[in-house]
């Protein structure tokens, strides 16, 4: 082998072995939580209130209320950022103001989300009335998802070449007939797969919920939007450091980690089989 | 009968002065060819006509072009009425990601068309006018992405035609086809302007000899030299007209 050859295969080689580092790591934590974790869950794990101080039962009020936080934060966070992100792209001229907006939707998504967590109590919580409740929670979580879907959707949009814009107002179509008939249905594949990544993102988030929504224990389901719930991380958090008894809750808190990074994935892999889905109607 | 007519045009892209002073007549149910060398105007001048300039940022026009006797720049116009009336088909296919039915139902469902029976003969109707019908009957509801790119093409047209149009603007539309497609297009051309007034933009002399009645020679953002197809390209009057047609510049 020449020095170039031999280069090149080192080089290639340190590549490959950085590559499967990536997946090395992730099948670690995952192989980490199911020898540990894997022994709690069952039927009941998912079935049940937690009891006995979360040393026993199962995490049906956590697995609930973060699926109520979920759908709440996107019913605020899609059409708001949709629609912002179709403004600055499709509608604005592209100017300081749009450039001032753009870089703080940027800023916005640079922010701790303990920051998050105060602003959502400062206003949701307090100022709002709302108290510690699912719609104070969504809100605040909402509010985290929301640069992330106005990202994506600024960038499917501009994705989308000009020649079919163009087509569309040549034959007398008006600019929202083109975004709504032919630019967001181009769009749309990219769309959600921003929105469901950052659902993914949302749903694992402790801080924000913190102080706007999260119960220590509540073993009841809620029953309206004014309803403190339990939620997954925040549970995983207060069986690792503030339980009644915490080497009695530590498979629990194995558990739950399992469920919520299982609950992830499975939310990832939809985005992209819907990607598919959607982008297989388009053709 | 002129149908377009422009006086003394001028048009700017923020501080670049794209057409100097154009000034043009155009007959009804005839086709022009608008040629020159890349970067004359003459694709600029042509998006004039049915305003798609205007999606442009910081473009300014001054003069008047009209349209069947209408200021098409005056205020209060219509502009989405105006490209309905003037239909445009571009350099690339451009067909939406729908079947192929719906990209030509396109025009007629954003004007509110809603008559199910009429759509249909109009679909099928505006795919015979483009000679397209005989390959796609029985293909309709397939995506119109599977057609070849000259099928693609003559798709855009149909489309085009499918919301009654009186002109139909066409930008290089065979640039991107093979020889065969674009003698298909061609044809089709040839028999469109029956029905309709025909401008295009083309950089392929032969094929402005073939098609047009015609012919428009645009330098520089000047309209150089206007004649019958026939005199342009055995004896024009300008040396520029005669140095771009028998290819010693451009």
């Amino acid at each position: 082998m020449t020095r170039k050859q031999k280069t090149e295969v080192a080089v290639f080689w340190s590549f490959r072995l950085m590559a499967a580092a990536v997946v090395g790591i992730l099948a670690w934590i995952l192989g980490f939580l199911i020898i540990k974790g894997a022994g709690v869950v069952s039927w009941e794990f998912f079935t049940e209130m937690p009891s006995d101080g979360m040393t026993s039962g199962g995490i049906l009020s956590a697995i609930v209320g973060t699926l109520c936080l979920t759908v709440g934060s996107i019913i605020f966070a899609f059409p708001i950022g949709v629609m912002s992100g179709i403004y600055t792209t499709e509608y604005a001229p592209n100017n300081f103001v749009v450039k001032f907006i753009r870089v703080m939707t940027n800023n916005l998504s640079g922010i701790p989300s303990i920051i998050f967590g105060l602003f959502g109590m400062t206003l949701f919580v307090n100022t709002l009335g709302f108290g510690d409740s699912i719609l104070a929670g969504s809100l605040t979580l909402g509010l985290l998802a929301l640069p992330i879907v106005i990202r994506t959707t600024e960038e499917a949009l501009k994705a989308i070449p000009d020649m079919y814009r163009n087509g569309s107002r040549a034959l007398g179509a008006t600019k929202l007939q083109t975004i709504r008939k032919v630019i967001l249905p181009m769009a749309m594949p990219n769309i959600v797969t921003g929105l469901i990544l950052a659902v993914g993102r949302v749903s694992g988030e402790t801080a924000p919920i913190l102080f706007t929504v999260a119960a220590y224990f509540l073993p009841s389901l809620p029953t309206s939007i004014f309803d403190q719930v339990m939620a997954l991380p925040y549970h995983l958090y207060v069986l690792a450091t503030s339980g009644t008894d915490l080497e009695a809750s530590r498979p629990m808190a194995y558990g739950t980690a399992l469920v919520l990074i299982i609950i992830v994935l499975i939310i990832n892999i939809s985005a992209t089989l819907l990607r598919g889905y959607f982008g297989k109607k388009l053709k | 009968m002129n149908i377009i007519t422009a006086k003394d045009v001028n048009f700017y892209y923020g501080d670049f002065h794209a057409i100097k002073g154009v000034s043009i007549e155009i007959e009804k149910n005839t086709v022009t060819a608008f040629i020159g060398p890349s970067g004359c105007g003459k694709s600029t001048f042509l998006r004039l006509i049915n305003r798609m300039n205007d999606l442009i940022d910081g473009s300014r026009l001054t003069g008047e072009i009209t349209v069947e006797g209408e200021n098409i720049y005056r205020k209060g116009i219509n502009v989405d009425m105006l490209r309905a009336k003037v239909g445009m088909v571009f350099q690339k296919p451009n067909p939406f990601p729908k079947s192929i039915f719906e990209n030509v139902a396109y025009g007629l469902r954003i004007a509110g068309v809603r008559d199910r029976v009429y759509i249909e003969e109009t679909v099928e109707n505006s795919l015979r006018g483009a000679a397209l019908w005989d390959e796609v009957k029985d293909k309709l509801k397939k995506s119109a992405f599977e057609l070849s790119g000259g099928q693609q093409q003559r798709l855009c047209i149909a489309r085009a035609l499918a919301v009654k149009p009186r002109i139909i603007l066409m930008d290089e539309p065979a640039s991107a086809l093979d020889p065969l497609s674009t003698s298909k297009i061609e044809d089709l051309i040839y028999s469109l302007k029956n029905d309709y007034t025909i401008v295009i933009v083309t950089h392929n002399m032969q094929q402005a000899a073939r098609v047009s009645d015609k012919t428009a020679f645009f330098y520089l953002g000047e309209l150089i030299e206007y004649d019958d197809t026939r005199k342009m390209f055995t004896k024009p009057q300008k040396e520029a007209t005669q140095n771009y047609i028998t290819g010693r510049f451009g």
